[in-house]
């Protein structure tokens, strides 16, 4: 067997399949500048349309008059909500159980909002067009703060007046839209009351935008021969736009073919229906050619979904030892003019209740009000899994401020409480099952990495220096240890719009032994034409070089639900692996046939089936492909395709220990990064080089969100953060370089133990880089402040705990 | 709508003319005029730098550039750098090294990183960073950004020592 070993090394190695740093196949044309993204899109006699917004938060649409835009030159076209009214797409249905106007119908209710569509030749003329449109406004009361929303007479939804049951249950204010509850709140409460130790704390996790690089956009054809409506779009969901579009514009969808081409990043952004795209839908259906919208980044930025705005406040029981006892959080979810939140249907805050974090905690109560306030609507997942990078910031906060309570040090605290390997699979006081981890594994490999202890001695040394006036730098050590919550997921509880959130994959083999898979979801960057292909190597024998893997045509495309909240992996990648065992079945049937024995005498070994004992005569997954497609093979019919949809049993709970050390200078507010570990455990590893590059993305990521970025609004409802200028991402510049590590806990109920990563570092992270600021202050005196840490905040926070005097 | 001009721009080693009104940027007249789609548009503000080409040898954000300020210009885009027979180091080094994902802001960057490596042919990672720092990328982190151009640096210089 000597002789063979090598062999058998060089034919996996040859197949590119799981564990694999395989070379991206996407690379060769966007490095080429060959990548076709929306707005490389021209049709023939293409018109392009561009929005009429309000620059008020809160007004009456007094009246619109279209009659100079209309005498533009090249002007095809004005649409107001009136004209869009017979055909019932004034409004829309939102994914949270809302609705949500198209065009402002009698009032606007945030800045940016759209009240008309101008369509015409260029889109030249049709920006110079939307000056042209003469509207007029009545100025009424904004109200910015959910708080004062749920204590005034200002009525922001008059569209639901009198209505007192919402999507989600009872309404106790004309500006509240849902209460949400999970856990016992009467044993919570009484834990709370017998602790020895409550640490109380208020936190605001601020507004923020997904603001992927390319903007939202679509072109919308219609062919009125044919009766075929053709749309391509910014989708991370283009089966669900598909479902959409047929059911608001009452084509059927047989004759509906949605496009999603490449993606310039969604980090969420893109998951949701914008008012834009039913807008060149209408378009190309009233002027009978094809219609595109694209965005600008102000756009973007005012009226596309936004990530976050949660008011959290915390109640943490524990021992004087520092055992947790019990968790209370009350959020105050501030959703904008309309409750446009990208959620499972039975989870109006999204996956909120894993706020329990990765702690053995025995009870807990959750509750959630959701408030219409007069900015722009969303809530979308900015690079999590719903909501879940509010739970962890949350937790990872109350741990710290616990730590403060109690005197202790915040990663001994963790160790203590942490949920124990022999307690997987662990049922959370807040109703969910986390199916496998190893948190104690993964703390004590990262506190050991970065020489933990050390980093304590040398931050206390800094503070004696700094109190004695030889150094204006602080020294944080941020930690966050974090559980995430992915892959939805099982269509018994969850579903978008009625759709359960299954995923799918089709399989055909080609005679020559290559073959193309189809799958419902849509990579925007992930790298899902590479790594797919490696678990589908690894699975029916066949090099990854071999497999075209195929995504975002809605013609071709099994359904799927789309990707988001890293659910590609946990459930696509599952349902090709299921599509690729349905393929091995049948290959088997074949190889059986042709060597001549039994189905059951022959086993699979790589990339070919073996007769058992008899390692000499098999016949290659290769020469199986081929004998399909030209051999008449009783009782087997010819050719080799298969598909699946995958239900997924349960979600996949991705975890990961993560180390700030940051130097904060007093005297200029700036942060130093001067160290980032990262280890992350993401099950089974499709493709590490993948892997580390999402977990480099997600980081800089959370960067950008602890550290600056937001959506800031001034009282009047104006965005004060709309363009680059104000708004931040970070540069090279800014970035520091990340270790990564890992460990390796395989999901037990994923075909091939994946759990997914793409959206594991920025949950992890925004805790991680907040708590190193936070943590820099402990020791004159901080408890909590809220991001985004920007330079005039340290600052303030300095010189609010005396350190300039 | 003003009175269209006659352009003449050689993009990518070709002569082009055509019609563009004065107000229209150079972005678009590229992507609109002459489908050179490879640079994008990310900002129009000069921000991210996705729409970065090379005018008159010098980095450009053509966003922010009217058509007619650059009439009779020299440009090279992504499009002209390198070909599928033969890729720019540049564009072996991002593959290679994993410096893009979902390849909008990659057109920019790479026409960027070659000025960048014209204009310091042996960069430190620091230089490299700061020398970067107007093209965003939301994806990557930079983190693999910065090593392949400092792979591309290191074997353009090679290739240059073995030639001497």
């Amino acid at each position: 067997m000597n002789d063979m070993t090598p062999d058998r090394e060089e034919r996996s190695a040859n197949l590119k399949g799981l564990g694999c740093s395989r070379k991206r196949v996407e690379d060769a044309r966007f490095t080429q500048g060959k990548g076709n993204y929306v707005d490389d899109i021209k049709l023939p006699g293409m018109l392009h349309g561009d929005f009429v917004r309000s620059p008020y938060a809160h007004a009456r649409v007094v009246s619109i008059n279209k009659d100079a835009a209309l005498e533009l030159p090249g002007v095809v076209a004005v649409l107001t909500a009136e004209d869009l009214a017979p055909l019932n797409l004034h409004w829309m249905p939102t994914l949270a159980g809302d609705k949500q106007m198209v065009l402002a119908d009698g009032k606007v209710l945030f800045q940016g909002q759209e009240v008309a569509f101008v369509v015409a030749k260029d889109r030249y003329i049709a920006a110079d067009a939307v000056e042209l449109v003469e509207v007029e406004y009545e100025e009424l009361p904004v109200i910015v703060d959910p708080f004062e929303a749920l204590k005034t007479d200002v009525v922001l939804r008059e569209d639901l007046a009198g209505q007192t049951e919402g999507a989600h249950g009872p309404r106790k204010h004309h500006n509240h839209i849902f209460t949400w509850e999970q856990g016992d709140e009467a044993t919570t409460n009484q834990v709370l009351d017998d602790a020895e130790v409550v640490a109380e704390e208020t936190m605001y996790y601020h507004r923020t935008h997904p603001c992927p690089l390319e903007t939202c956009g679509s072109v919308a054809s219609m062919d009125k021969v044919n009766g075929k409506l053709t749309l391509y779009g910014t989708f991370q969901a283009p089966h669900v736009v598909r479902t959409v579009a047929s059911l608001l514009s009452g084509i059927e969808e047989h004759n509906i073919r949605v496009v999603s081409p490449d993606i310039g990043g969604g980090f969420g952004n893109k998951v949701g229906v914008y008012p834009g795209y039913v807008c060149s839908i209408v378009a190309s259906i009233v002027t009978g050619v094809p219609v595109k919208w694209v965005e600008d980044r102000m756009e973007n930025l005012m009226s596309t979904a936004f990530a976050r705005d949660y008011w959290m406040t915390g109640k943490i029981a524990a021992t004087k030892d520092g055992k947790i006892t019990g968790l209370h959080c009350h959020v105050t979810a501030d959703h904008g003019g309309f409750d446009a939140c990208a959620d499972p249907t039975k989870f109006p805050a999204g996956f909120m209740n894993i706020c329990t974090g990765s702690y053995d905690i025995p009870v807990a109560y959750l509750a959630v009000d959701g408030v219409y306030t007069n900015k722009a609507p969303g809530g979308v997942s900015y690079r999590c899994s719903f909501r879940v990078t509010e739970a962890v910031y949350f937790i990872e906060r109350m741990i710290e401020v616990l730590a403060i309570e109690l005197n202790m040090d915040a990663a001994e605290l963790r160790r203590i409480n942490f949920i124990k390997k022999d307690q997987f699979p662990y049922q959370s006081a807040l109703g969910w099952e986390y199916d496998s981890g190893d948190y104690h594994t993964a703390w004590e490999k990262a506190l050991k990495t970065v020489d933990y202890e050390g980093l304590r001695k040398e931050q206390a040394e800094r503070v004696e220096a700094f109190k004695r006036g030889e150094t204006r730098t602080l020294m944080g050590v941020g930690l966050s240890f974090f559980t995430e919550i992915v892959g939805a997921g099982p269509v018994k509880n969850c579903d978008i719009l009625g759709m359960g959130m299954f995923d799918s994959c089709e399989i055909r083999i080609h005679p020559t032994g290559s073959a193309i898979a189809r799958l419902g979801t849509i990579s925007q960057g992930q790298g899902h034409a590479t790594t797919f292909a490696q678990i589908l190597a690894s699975e029916i024998g066949l090099s990854a070089d071999s497999i075209t893997i195929e995504e975002g045509d809605t013609d071709t495309a099994p359904y799927g639900l789309g990707t988001y909240g890293s659910r590609s992996t946990p459930v696509a990648g599952a349902a090709t692996a299921m599509a690729g065992r349905k393929i091995r079945a049948k290959a088997q049937m074949i190889a059986a046939y042709l060597l001549e024995v039994h189905d059951d005498d022959v086993e699979w070994d790589i990339d070919r089936f073996v007769v058992k004992g008899a390692p000499e005569r098999f016949k290659t997954m290769k020469e199986i492909a081929y004998a399909a497609y030209n051999q008449a093979i009783p009782g087997v019919e010819p050719g080799l395709e298969a598909v699946s949809y995958y239900d997924p049993p349960n979600m996949t709970y991705p975890f990961g220990a993560y180390v700030c050390v940051m130097d904060i200078d007093v005297d200029t507010g700036v942060p130093e990064i001067r160290r980032f570990y990262a280890l992350d455990d993401c099950g089974t590893r499709i493709n590490p080089m993948i892997i580390e590059g999402q977990v480099h993305g997600g980081l800089t990521e959370a960067l950008a969100v602890a550290l600056g970025q937001e959506i800031a609004y001034d009282d009047l409802g104006n965005v004060k953060t709309g363009t680059l200028m104000d708004f931040f991402l970070p540069t090279a510049w800014e970035v520091p370089n990340y270790e990564t590590d890992h460990t390796v806990t395989p999901s037990p109920h994923h075909p091939i133990g994946a759990k997914g990563v793409g959206e594991s570092p920025h949950v992890g992270g925004v805790p991680c880089f907040s708590n190193a600021v936070q943590d820099a202050f402990r020791a004159f005196g901080l408890r909590h402040t809220n991001m985004p840490h920007d330079h005039w905040r340290i600052w303030q926070t300095a010189n609010r705990l005396g350190l300039h005097d | 709508m003003t009175q269209k001009m006659h352009i003449k721009l050689t993009v990518n080693g070709e002569d082009k003319e055509f019609l563009a009104e004065p107000r229209e940027l150079l972005i678009y007249a590229l992507r609109e005029n002459l489908n050179i789609t490879g640079p994008h548009v990310g900002c129009e503000t000069s921000h991210c730098g996705a729409c970065t080409v090379t005018l008159n040898g010098k980095s450009v954000k053509s966003c922010t550039m009217f058509v007619a300020q650059a009439n009779g210009a020299e440009i090279t885009t992504i499009e002209g750098i390198g070909s599928p027979d033969s890729l720019h180091v540049l564009q072996e080094a991002f593959k290679e090294h994993h410096g893009l994902q979902c390849g909008f802001c990659t057109p920019g960057m790479i026409t960027r990183a070659t000025k960048l490596l014209e204009e310091n042919p042996n960069p430190s990672e620091e230089e490299v960073r700061f020398g970067m720092a107007g093209n965003i990328c939301r994806c990557t982190g930079y983190q693999n950004i910065v090593k392949s151009i400092l792979a591309a640096a290191s074997e353009l210089n090679a290739s240059k020592e073995a030639a001497q």
